[in-house]
């Protein structure tokens, strides 16, 4: 009798297993001729898009980018399928679970650069090497960007926008104060500004070590600043050492750098810590550019409460990171997604996004009129500068070792920045994480 | 005879049948689930670049060993865990037994200390993570100012941002939360005790402090148990508490949050996976014991 159960279990288990196995083969069968179907259609009905941009300037700026798809293409409903979380930390793990479950929404929010490789090599985006053509983009985006942009000759997503991350901000009132008259312009420079802000008895530097990744991306510049753009690039594609003396150098630089930082900073978050500069309690904040967006949605003003210069020792360098959009394979409504593609490279397209978020197009051709007085200086440089890819936002470094490269520069600074040696090793094990 | 098998027979077919859809869907969402777990733990998908994995037996898991942000994370956990469970058990304890008289409002304290377990671990964190401001003395907020204002400022310290101190300070807040749990069901296992027992030691000659000590603390003995099993198993899977105070900060990874990471940022499902094993291992140690124990006891008192 008791046996005979166990059978019985047994054998339902099995048929469970079955029929969950044939449901979700049926599934893909029905995509499947759903999508050729499509491919027939014109106009597709529908048109999801896959963001992290669920509030603020971001989602501002993404409703400009709808309207005008709107305006192009009125048959098609626009679905918004935003997953709140900065820098996309909730929406990632959704995206990914819907990619391997072969239900890609038609485009998705990615950063420019190196962050895609894994959907790259997983084999699951479009190459649109044929849009860039039949757009002109290869002309109309700056060189170093295409350039960047294509792995093994292949373009696999389309920059809406371009954000600054090597910045220097400050309180003018604040540097006056300190007796600070003009902007540093190399690193000599900025730790004889960072002395005056210290004998005036405030932090020179403000932080920001909540979640790792603001203590990164002071590094990231440290890196480049110390390095130069060269030997920087050279240090994501295996012509530089982590371990040597000049990551050595910059290392110590960086220790002497964070030694003038705010009491207190693992607790704050970067908006926080922008908030000491602005409110002159600290002296400088390193931040990428989106500080400034946020900083006027707060009700200040640029040039009176908070001005800026690019960061120290990256003079003439604009390292930069991107937001793009890409083809999934098997979007269930691929034309539509191109026609959405088609829309966010646009001049329409990237003049309604970016005054709203506070980032300047990827394209050189923009309408400087709609910008604010930073945007338009910075549209000056991100045609003239040197282009240099971030790395704790995703240009020069995938997934891995973007993840390991905060976690190394977090047991770092957690554990009172003493361990320059210990966090080269780390640096050099995240960059070989990433080569797995 | 036949006759009565067959009926016998009819009733158990008839309750069977009405519980095959839930032993259905969790032999596929639990068992199922856990076998894919494992199975794609012993591949070596450490990328998403990899389209064909191949089986590599138990090589990702001889690789956590040697991974020294793993120990980290489970250090931290240990360190949390050994916390969390000392500091709830005394303190729900300790509460429960100035309840256990009998006093005035019994009924308002009990759910005034219930209380904070209706509150997410996100909405917590969030508090919580301004409650451990680590900014001492003129700059201090939260814990710290209360300290000083209470003349304890020498008690000041970095909490969770402290290199070393950082998995006992989370404990904070997760005892905070679940003392009252554990105060409830102290005084549940006091309300068990017959007052018999009591009175016939009181009639002995025992005094009050002996009562405790060799009537009503030995019968607990079950409850401790259950607490420290429950404690014990919540306090391996601590995940949104951590998240909540402190984001994927290395200086708080826990073995949990450390998961998260290898398969959604690294997309190294092979890694992830072996941690959600040896994570499921390490709750199975816990819990089945005391299941075990709890059907022996069923057993016993039939």
């Amino acid at each position: 009798m008791r046996k005979g159960t166990y059978k019985f279990v047994a054998g339902l288990f099995a048929i469970a297993l079955l029929a969950a196995g044939c449901s979700s083969s049926s599934d893909s069968a029905s995509e499947e001729t759903a999508s050729e179907e499509s491919a027939e259609v014109v106009a597709d009905p529908e048109l999801e898009i896959f963001t992290w941009w669920a509030a603020g300037g971001e989602a501002a700026g993404l409703a400009g980018l709808e309207a005008e798809f709107a305006a192009n293409n009125p048959d098609t409903k626009y679905i918004n399928a935003a997953i709140s979380g900065g820098a996309g930390v909730n929406a990632k793990a959704v995206l990914q679970s819907r990619l391997d479950a072969n239900d890609p929404p038609d485009s998705f929010q990615a950063h420019a650069g190196m962050e895609l490789d894994g959907y790259v090599k997983g084999g699951q985006l479009e190459d649109l090497t044929f849009l860039y053509k039949e757009q002109g983009w290869d002309t109309i985006f700056p060189a170093d960007l295409v350039k960047t942009l294509t792995v093994d000759g292949k373009i696999y997503s389309v920059p809406v926008n371009i954000h600054r991350a090597n910045v220097l901000w400050w309180n003018p009132a604040t540097a006056e104060k300190a007796g600070i008259t003009a902007a540093p312009a190399t690193l000599d420079e900025f730790f004889a500004a960072l002395d005056k802000f210290k004998k005036i008895g405030i932090p020179g530097l403000a932080l920001a070590g909540k979640g790792d990744w603001a203590i990164a991306h002071l590094l990231d510049w440290m890196l480049l600043a110390t390095l130069g753009p060269d030997a920087f690039e050279g240090l994501f594609n295996g012509n530089t050492s982590w371990t040597g003396p000049e990551v050595e150098a910059a290392l110590k630089n960086f220790q002497k750098a964070l030694s003038y930082g705010n009491k207190g900073a693992g607790n704050l978050d970067w908006p926080d810590a922008g908030k000491l500069v602005t409110s002159g309690k600290a002296g400088f904040f390193i931040m990428g550019d989106w500080a400034s967006a946020q900083w006027q949605a707060d009700g200040l003003t640029l040039g009176t409460d908070y001005t800026w210069a690019p960061a120290p020792g990256t003079v003439g360098v604009y390292q930069w990171l991107s937001d793009s959009f890409t083809l999934p394979v098997g979007a269930k409504h691929r034309n539509a997604g191109i026609a959405w593609l088609t829309v966010a490279g646009s001049k329409a397209g990237q003049d309604a996004f970016n005054p709203k978020k506070g980032s300047i197009p990827a394209r050189t051709d923009a309408d400087t009129a709609l910008y604010d007085d930073y945007l338009k200086a910075a549209m000056e440089q991100w045609k003239t500068d040197r282009l240099v890819g971030s790395t704790v936002h995703g240009v020069t470094g995938n997934n891995a070792l973007m993840a390991a490269y905060n976690a190394a520069v977090g047991k770092y600074f957690s554990g009172g920045a003493k361990d320059n040696k210990g966090l080269a090793a780390d640096l050099q094990a995240a960059y070989d994480a990433g080569q797995a | 005879m036949a006759l009565q098998t067959n009926r016998r027979f009819s009733t158990w077919i008839g309750g069977f049948l009405l519980v095959v859809p839930s032993i259905a869907a969790v032999a596929v969402f639990v068992y199922g689930m856990i076998a894919w777990t494992v199975r794609i733990s012993m591949t070596d998908r450490i990328s998403a670049s990899i389209k064909e994995p191949k089986f590599v037996g138990l090589q990702n898991y001889s690789n956590l060993i040697s991974d020294s942000r793993f120990t980290h994370a489970f250090e931290n956990l240990l360190k949390f865990t050994f916390v969390f469970i000392v500091g709830t058990t005394i303190a729900g304890f300790i509460m429960a037994l100035l309840l256990e008289k009998g006093i005035k409002g019994e009924g308002f304290f009990r759910s005034f200390y219930l209380y904070p377990l209706a509150i997410s671990f996100i909405a917590m964190g969030t508090v919580w993570n301004w409650l451990l401001n680590s900014n001492v003395d003129a700059d201090a907020g939260g814990l710290n100012l209360l300290l000083q204002k209470a003349g304890l400022g020498f008690l000041q310290n970095s909490w969770y941002l402290s290199e070393n101190g950082a998995a006992y300070a989370l404990a904070l807040p997760a005892i905070w939360q679940m003392a009252g749990y554990v105060l409830a069901l102290f005084l549940a296992g006091f309300r068990g005790i017959p007052d018999d027992l009591r009175e016939a030691a009181r009639v002995d000659g025992a005094s009050e402090s002996k009562i405790y000590r060799y009537v009503l603390f030995p019968q607990l003995t079950p409850t401790l148990f259950t607490v420290l099993i429950i404690l014990g198993h919540v306090s391996m899977k601590v995940f949104d508490l951590i998240i909540g105070i402190n984001g994927k900060s290395y200086v708080t990874q826990v073995v949990a949050v450390y998961m998260w990471e290898s398969t959604f940022d690294q997309r190294n499902y092979a890694k992830g996976t072996a941690i959600a094993v040896v994570l499921l291992l390490l709750i199975a140690l816990i819990i089945v014991p005391y299941l075990r124990w709890v059907i022996k006891q069923e057993e016993e008192n039939r």
